[in-house]
């Protein structure tokens, strides 16, 4: 019997952008700020959807940051949650200052792309802004009445916290606001937290507390996990990669994140770790 | 319904002899109604695969569900030659999770039977996995059932569309090119072609990508030529 209805493979990259209507980067740029909502809210998608690092670009996505014109019956902020999203693909660290004031924003949407996008560009001078987003601990982390989400949106900061705190001097302060998301009661949320623990003090228990998150009932779960361990690149995992109820795609993507930790570009001869991985990813052609 | 009545099913069928019959399992393969108690009849299907049980095992491998479906591949695996015409016929168009799967299990066959279809879905097959499967299967191919005049020809063919997909911009395949061009290299050794195959084995060990130099790497020390420094 199916699971679900099959899904378009999700380890490669679409074909849509054989489908994007084209732009030019000065007209998405001048989209921006036209009259027409609708055409600012697919500009912003297009420029980080192309990774247009043009500083205008980039410029005119951080004023987008502050729109007050394009608003939903719920009082929330379509462009700026599209501009928080592109700010991350552009490798610009003009846009932390406005990402972190998105932080504060009553859109929770726009309060996750801008965690999020903070995350990718790698500025750990915003962790205490993103800290303050976990005061309060689980009481302060769970669903909202009649809303799809939490109180606040855990898991983007959660990860971009994993991702920029470790060797900080905010190091200490994360393991401890991280920490007691561990007994969250969504399981999503406990292995973000797992994932944050791991990156942030190297301790194999929560790379092992990833590897059980490999047998969760959830197949999209078990699909994170994968996704986790190989970014953050646990060995000891490799054995139960292989042998994880998911897609060999997402298998061999996740090892392949372990044999990369692996490997020295200079060093011609590889570990026996390195070709037990090879061996591994073998099998999951 | 329940595990009690597959089990039971299954010993009702079996009164007769000592291991349940082909038919009862295949029946409780198509009656599971959830995940688990598919992938729990797949399981016992497979441990015992006979001739009848080919279309059964192959419905299974376009049911979505990864963990049933690599055991129904290893079921059909074990019966090997028996496997490869239906396997071959029934190869399904519309899902490329059920196409992996059924390349996969003709890649572990080796039948050479299998070459026209491993070559155009290594080369040219909408689904990557397809394409890794494929390629990878374009080694290990028992070469030695074709009649001589065909070998070459065909050998000559795999070579080209594995150093084409050598040149992919996708990283995993031009991972599974490598994994296919050292088996070929080593059903091939010694000769001209092997020396060509070493040759662009070397280039890629300084690839872009890390997996993609260290498989490269792997595969010179496999065919037994050691990667030197560029």
């Amino acid at each position: 019997m199916p699971e679900s209805p099959l899904l378009p493979e999700r380890d490669q990259p679409s074909s849509e952008l054989a489908e994007a209507p084209s732009l030019t980067v000065e007209q998405a740029i001048a989209q921006l700020t036209d009259p027409d909502l609708s055409l600012r809210y697919y500009a912003a998608w297009w420029l980080g959807k192309f990774r247009v690092t043009d500083p205008a670009a980039v410029t005119a996505l951080i004023a987008a940051l502050e729109d007050d014109s394009d608003r939903t019956e719920l009082g929330g902020y379509p462009l700026r949650r599209n501009a928080a999203r592109a700010l991350g693909k552009l490798d610009d660290r003009r846009a932390v200052p406005g990402l972190v004031r998105c932080l504060s924003c009553d859109d929770f949407y726009v309060r996750e792309a801008a965690a999020q996008s903070l995350g990718m560009l790698g500025d750990a001078s915003c962790v205490p802004e993103l800290l303050k987003l976990l005061v309060g601990g689980l009481a302060a982390a769970q669903p909202v009445p009649g809303r799809p989400h939490l109180a606040q949106p855990v898991e983007a900061v959660v990860e971009a916290v994993g991702a920029l705190a470790p060797q900080t001097p905010w190091e200490a302060e994360a393991i401890e606001r991280v920490r007691p998301l561990l007994n969250h009661s969504l399981r999503r949320v406990q292995y973000a937290a797992a994932r944050a623990m791991y990156q942030l003090t190297r301790e194999a228990i929560y790379g092992d507390r990833l590897v059980q998150a490999l047998s969760d009932p959830d197949v999209n779960l078990r699909r994170v996990a994968l996704s986790d361990l190989g970014a953050v690149g646990y060995l000891p995992a490799a054995e139960a990669i292989a042998t994880a109820a998911a897609e060999n795609s997402f298998k061999l993507f996740s090892l392949k994140g372990l044999l990369e930790q692996q490997i020295y570009p200079e060093e011609l001869q590889l570990s026996t770790a390195a070709v037990q991985l090879i061996e591994l990813m073998d099998s999951l052609l | 319904m329940t595990d009690g009545v597959i089990d039971q099913m299954i010993v009702t069928h079996s009164a007769a002899s000592p291991s349940p019959t082909p038919e009862a399992l295949i029946a409780a393969v198509e009656q599971a109604d959830s995940p688990e108690r598919l992938l729990a009849a797949v399981q016992r299907l497979a441990a015992s695969p006979s001739e009848v049980s080919i279309p059964t095992l192959i419905r299974v491998l376009g049911y979505n569900n990864a963990g049933a479906a690599s055991l129904a591949m290893q079921g059909l695996v074990q019966l090997g030659a028996a496997a490869v015409a239906p396997l071959l016929d029934q190869l399904d168009d519309y899902n490329y999770g059920a196409r992996a799967w059924a390349i996969r299990a003709l890649v572990a066959i080796r039948d050479p039977r299998a070459l026209e279809v491993l070559l155009s879905a290594a080369a040219a097959d909408f689904a990557p996995s397809v394409r890794r499967a494929a390629t990878k299967g374009l080694g290990t191919l028992l070469w030695q059932q074709l009649p001589d005049h065909q070998r070459w020809q065909a050998q000559a063919r795999t070579l080209e569309t594995l150093l084409t997909i050598a040149q992919d911009s996708d990283w995993s395949l031009r991972y599974a090119a490598i994994v296919g061009l050292q088996g070929l290299a080593l059903a091939l050794a010694p000769s001209r072609e092997c020396n060509r195959i070493q040759q662009q084995l070397q280039q890629m060990t300084t690839d872009t990508d890390r997996a993609v130099l260290a498989r490269a790497r792997y595969a010179l020390t496999v065919v037994g030529a050691a990667p030197e420094t560029a």
